[in-house]
């Protein structure tokens, strides 16, 4: 590429060429190679993640129909114009009349709440008894609490069941100990959707609680004791209110997906413990209504995406903030 | 406060654990179980570990799903190396807001909308592209990575951001290319960082139900698939056994990996000194 390789050209426009050639390299080396690492993920995400949850939104507007696949073409309803408006939301007015998927939004929603501050009661004490263990011992007790999630999950839900069922362990101990007289339904119960939620997610709540407290300057305490603060309230007006970050983190990590959970209702549930993810699931798999079950994922979507975006700012200021 | 460890602590993490770990050990107990049932001991035995080796499917789904996590975890390591290194080192650029928010939401969309999207994308390519032709192994491994590489770029990005900038000027002024920087001095600094991703990204395809049974087509079983339709038929200690191997494995793997790093994060601090 060099002008030595080109005799015939005129000396003006070899140092053209010349100048030309010097562009490209510093692109190659600084802009281009800078735009190549933008673009890669860039445009894979654009095209497996977004366009995805688009064509999920274009879905939702469409209605059920007998072909491949089994739903009404988008094309069908520039041509009538007026008939698509009725169309349009008719999958949402579905949802919405339907006590059922109401009623498993409303669910839902309970069983996170409430499996998010079980989670709570369980992990802030095991978070702050591993944040003041000897230092020696934190990365071990932080590694038994991790080992559980690189375990499969299905199999730790399915753990459950063995232990839950009628003939299962646990009522097998209460019967043989004389303080039950027959099985106890445990499987197939919101109880069991509970307890699996709670087991699956505990570690997502540990962690990020684990970080907050294992920062905090210990000198704080010291001279809240100094100047007369029980400890009690020492933990409440200090301790607290410094792990506040780690609380919101943990507490959207375990929210937020078991909004959605499908295993652990499907699973360990029973007919009434109705979840929105195992909603979507049948509406798909066992209905095969595709419009229905985007606009089901949509709903879904906008119920996360409050947390969503309180999680994305928590991040932000956790990002920005110095570390120690 | 540190003087005193308090009774209470004590007992939280004694539950804690006990909470964490008598199921999984209930379960590895049974796998030795000669009865089919759970709460019958019928002696000590290997025979479910025995007919383990003889399911011809859930072998067959195991090899499927080593190759799926395999092929995945190394390309959303490469993808999630990219988007970790744009989103630290090219602070400012038009859209940015949309690309971190894309490479977060995987974190925090439920797996059902993933799979669905997933699959409703592959369904209008094949109408419109004629690709993908059907849906199996490359459909379940392009939606696991996808979703694998947020994992990635968040251990990545936390470890690209705890960098000493300083090396990376040094090289730049002594004349090393930018691509050369990245590959003498990121890529060391930041190896254990894509180790632990790659098996980050590996665990989370071995283990996926919701988006495999999405994406997956006729002939495309995971091991995750054969679990579960299994379990939905009641316990089988066939299962027991395979958890039990499952188990050993991730703790061996785990603990090895720990100590490593351990011992690797010791040396760094005794280098500093």
């Amino acid at each position: 590429m060099s002008a030595a390789r080109e005799p015939v050209l005129a000396p003006g426009r070899a140092s053209l060429r010349r100048r030309i050639d010097h562009g490209v390299k510093s692109l190659a080396q600084g802009r281009l190679g800078r735009a190549l690492v933008i673009a890669l993920p860039y445009a894979w995400l654009l095209l497996f993640l977004l366009l995805p949850i688009l064509i999920v939104l274009k879905i939702s507007f469409s209605e059920m129909a007998l072909a491949s696949p089994p739903y009404t073409p988008m094309l069908q309803w520039a041509e009538q114009r007026t008939l698509s408006l009725s169309l349009h939301l008719g999958n949402y007015a579905f949802l919405w009349e339907d006590p059922l998927y109401v009623a498993a939004y409303l669910n839902s929603l309970k069983v996170a709440a409430v499996s998010t501050v079980l989670c709570l009661l369980i992990g802030y004490p095991m978070a702050y008894a591993i944040a003041r263990a000897p230092s020696g011992w934190r990365i071990v007790l932080l590694m038994l609490v991790i080992l559980p999630f690189w375990t499969s999950f299905l199999i730790r839900v399915y753990a459950w069941i063995g232990l839950l069922q009628g003939n299962g362990l646990i009522n097998h101990l209460l019967l043989s100990l004389g303080l039950i007289d027959q099985p106890l339904v445990l499987l197939h119960s919101n109880f069991a959707v509970y307890l699996g939620i709670v087991y699956s997610y505990l570690p997502f709540m540990i962690l990020p609680l684990y970080a907050t407290l294992v920062r905090m300057d210990l000198t704080l305490l010291e001279a809240a004791a100094d100047l007369g603060s029980p400890p009690w309230k020492s933990f409440l007006t200090v301790t607290l209110p410094l792990s506040l970050p780690g609380v919101v983190a943990g507490s959207l990590l375990v929210f937020i997906p078991a909004v959605g959970e499908f295993v652990i209702p499907d699973l360990l549930g029973g007919p009434d413990s109705l979840m929105i993810g195992k909603v979507l699931w049948t509406e798909f798999f066992s209905n095969r209504d595709w419009p229905v079950a985007s606009a089901v994922a949509v709903a879904m979507l906008l119920i996360i995406l409050v947390p969503l975006l309180l999680f994305q700012r928590v991040e932000e200021r956790e990002a920005t903030e110095p570390t120690r | 406060m540190t003087g005193r460890r308090p009774f209470w602590l004590f007992t939280a993490l004694a539950f804690g654990y006990a909470f964490l770990y008598l199921p999984i050990v209930t379960l590895i107990v049974y796998s030795f179980n000669d009865s089919r049932l759970v709460t019958v001991w019928g002696g000590f035995s290997t025979r479910w570990y025995g007919e383990l080796l003889q399911n011809e499917q859930i072998l067959a789904a195991l090899w499927l799903s080593v190759r799926i996590a395999a092929v995945n975890a190394t390309l959303a390591v490469v993808l999630g190396t990219l988007a970790a290194l744009t989103l630290v080192r090219f602070a400012r650029f038009r859209t940015r807001m949309l690309f971190a928010g894309m490479v977060a939401a995987p974190l925090v969309m439920p797996e059902v909308i993933l799979g669905l999207s997933a699959l409703l994308m592959f369904v209008t390519l094949e109408q419109l592209v004629g690709w993908p032709a059907g849906r199996g192994m490359t459909t379940i491994t392009i939606a696991h990575i996808t979703f694998t590489t947020a994992f990635v770029a968040v251990v990545v990005q936390s470890r690209l951001s705890q960098l000493d900038g300083s090396l990376e000027e040094a090289a730049m002024d002594l004349g090393a290319r930018p691509w050369k920087v990245f590959l003498v001095i990121i890529l060391p600094i930041i190896s254990p960082a894509l180790i632990a991703g790659w098996l980050l990204g590996f665990t989370l395809s071995m283990d996926d139900l919701v988006i495999a049974s999405f994406v997956s087509g006729p002939g495309a079983t995971t091991l995750p698939m054969v679990i579960y339709s299994s379990v939905r038929m009641g316990v089988s200690p066939q299962v027991n056994a395979l958890a039990t191997i499952i188990v050993v494995v991730v703790s061996t793997g785990v603990v090895i990996a720990g100590w490593l790093l351990h011992r690797q994060g010791r040396r760094g601090q005794s280098r500093a000194r």
